[in-house]
């Protein structure tokens, strides 16, 4: 973030520059999550204050208080934990899959235009098939459990990494690749030292929307029949009309969700810092 | 003999590309040890065919280009490129940029030349910023700086400073040669501007198009540093341009007395 506050500092200009880059830094900091917190707490304060008011009674929508109580009864009964486990389990186990085989086939076909020409049709075939439609399929072949699950999500993930990669291999600028050939570069050394970095921004992209195709298929996978999980406490709120719980199980996906999230950011960022862009100003990573 | 051992010697070069268009023909030129050699020529004579020939980054469809005997099939340790645009590598500081070609040498080592290129190209307080936060002269000179780094005994430069303004440009001519100057590798520069050529070169090639090949080759050897502003730097810029309009067949103007039409010489 000061990074991309320095960049259009010259030289000259720096010394007068430099306290009003500290100032924004400061403020950046502290105001800009505080800012994002407004309004969901407002709504929720206004809320609370109405189902006390009487102006509701709060059943299908408990007021914030409820759902505190219940996230809290959920994790003192360790039912939280347990649920949030095999859910995480889950994306984990098949965005790993899923990473896996999108950056293989999608290095290969971004990086050679016979497998492209072999692979891609198919692939992007496949891809026009609305994924929760092979549950049906999965099950059948896999059985009900974790197998059947793991693999819808790794679907989900699949597409996106694969895509994103093949088209970033594509991308990469020609004349880039044409510095490493003038240093002799080839091969495997061509694509540590120019391909990987190159393609590194666009790749994190296609792992974020992966996982977040994968939070996605997980609940799916879990409404099919799961006997824990976080989208079995969703199922379970519901044919038991406790409406606290599954905004308590949406809460903790929200949670869970972006926490995975920034871990990809987090690990990415240091990396990433040369990046010339126009929303590197505004980004709070 | 140590002459003879970094010759640069383009036999019989042709390029014929796969859609048929013949960017190079038969093209024989030999290039001393240290020559400065400007190549100019109109459009699509090939100017920038015949350098990545001789990068080894294209190869030529019949012909030999060598360097002190050894064939020059592919990118080259002892043959340096610069092109148009800086081309760094975006996410590498300026520092790992010019250091980019030293992979094999010790860290300590890397760090010492790269330190002592930056300082010569006048850029040693830009060490750890990245590419995108120089000017794009500055740019250009880290890549100047990321060529000769490895110390190259043939430089090639396509159109090298066309980018940059004029007042830029002028003062990268003057530092070209000031760096030249410390190892005299051979340099071999396409350039479009006919001031760029006779105030570098010790020698114009100037190429005709469809098919390119060498039209004609004019020796400048005015002393150095040349005066941009003097008769003679005036004279000969007017010989490669009259040779220049010569090549495109296009009737020479005010500069053509400077020279007999060789159509002419054989009519007597």
């Amino acid at each position: 973030m000061s990074f991309a506050l320095m960049t259009g500092v010259t030289s000259d200009s720096e010394t007068t520059a430099r306290p009003q880059v500290a100032r924004t830094r400061r403020f950046g900091r502290w105001s800009r999550p505080l800012l994002g917190l407004l309004v969901p707490l407002v709504l929720a304060v206004g809320w609370e204050l109405a189902v006390r008011a009487g102006f509701s009674n709060g059943r299908l929508m408990p007021p914030p208080s409820v759902i505190l109580q219940t996230l809290y009864d959920l994790a003192q009964s360790g039912e939280l934990w347990r649920h949030s486990v095999a859910t995480v389990l889950r994306v984990a186990v098949g965005f790993g899959i899923g990473v896996v085989a999108g950056t293989l086939l999608g290095a290969l076909a971004g990086y050679s235009a016979l497998t492209r020409r072999l692979l891609d049709p198919t692939l992007q075939a496949l891809r026009a098939i609305p994924s929760i439609a092979w549950v049906p399929l999965f099950i059948l072949w896999l059985g009900i459990f974790e197998a059947s699950k793991v693999t819808l999500i790794a679907v989900g993930v699949f597409f996106p990494v694969y895509l994103g990669v093949m088209g970033a291999i594509m991308s990469v600028d020609r004349k880039i690749v044409e510095v490493g050939r003038a240093f002799r570069l080839s091969g495997f050394a061509l694509v540590r030292r120019i391909l990987l970095p190159a393609v590194l921004p666009s790749y994190i992209v296609a792992l974020r929307s992966g996982l977040g195709l994968g939070w996605m298929f997980v609940v799916a996978a879990e409404f099919l029949g799961a006997s824990e999980g976080l989208g079995y406490l969703l199922i379970d709120g519901q044919q038991l009309g406790k409406p606290a719980q599954i905004v308590a199980a949406i809460i903790t996906f929200a949670i869970l969700g972006k926490i995975a999230d920034g871990l990809i950011v987090a690990t990415a960022t240091p990396f990433l810092r040369w990046e010339d862009r126009f929303g590197a100003r505004g980004e709070p990573a | 003999m140590s002459e003879q051992r970094d010759m640069l010697v383009l036999d019989h070069v042709s390029k014929v590309y796969p859609n048929g268009v013949h960017a190079l023909e038969t093209v024989s030129v030999t290039v001393k040890p240290g020559e400065i050699l400007a190549i100019v020529g109109g459009s699509g004579c090939g100017k920038s065919t015949l350098l990545r020939a001789v990068s080894g980054l294209d190869v030529a469809s019949s012909g030999d280009v060598t360097l002190g005997g050894v064939t020059i099939h592919a990118p080259h340790e002892k043959i340096g490129i610069v092109f148009q645009e800086p081309r760094l590598l975006p996410w590498l500081t300026v520092a790992d940029n010019v250091g980019f070609g030293l992979e094999d040498l010790s860290s300590a080592e890397r760090e010492t030349r790269v330190r002592a290129a930056l300082a010569r190209v006048g850029l040693a307080d830009k060490a750890s910023v990245w590419p995108r936060e120089l000017s794009g002269g500055q740019a250009q000179r880290v890549a100047l700086a990321r060529a000769l780094v490895p110390r190259p005994e043939v430089l090639l430069l396509d159109e090298p400073f066309s980018a940059l303004d004029a007042f830029t440009r002028a003062d990268l001519q003057d530092h070209l040669l000031d760096l030249w100057a410390d190892s005299r590798p051979t340099l071999l520069l396409v350039t479009h501007d006919v001031d760029e050529a006779v105030v570098l070169a010790d020698r114009v090639l100037v190429m005709r198009p469809r098919p390119g090949r060498i039209f004609e080759a004019i020796d400048c050897d005015l002393p150095r540093p040349r005066d941009r502003q003097s008769a003679a730097f005036d004279f000969a810029k007017r010989r490669v341009l009259a040779a220049l309009d010569r090549s495109l067949d296009r009737k020479s103007q005010d500069h053509a007395e400077t020279k007999a039409d060789p159509g002419a010489a054989m009519w007597w």
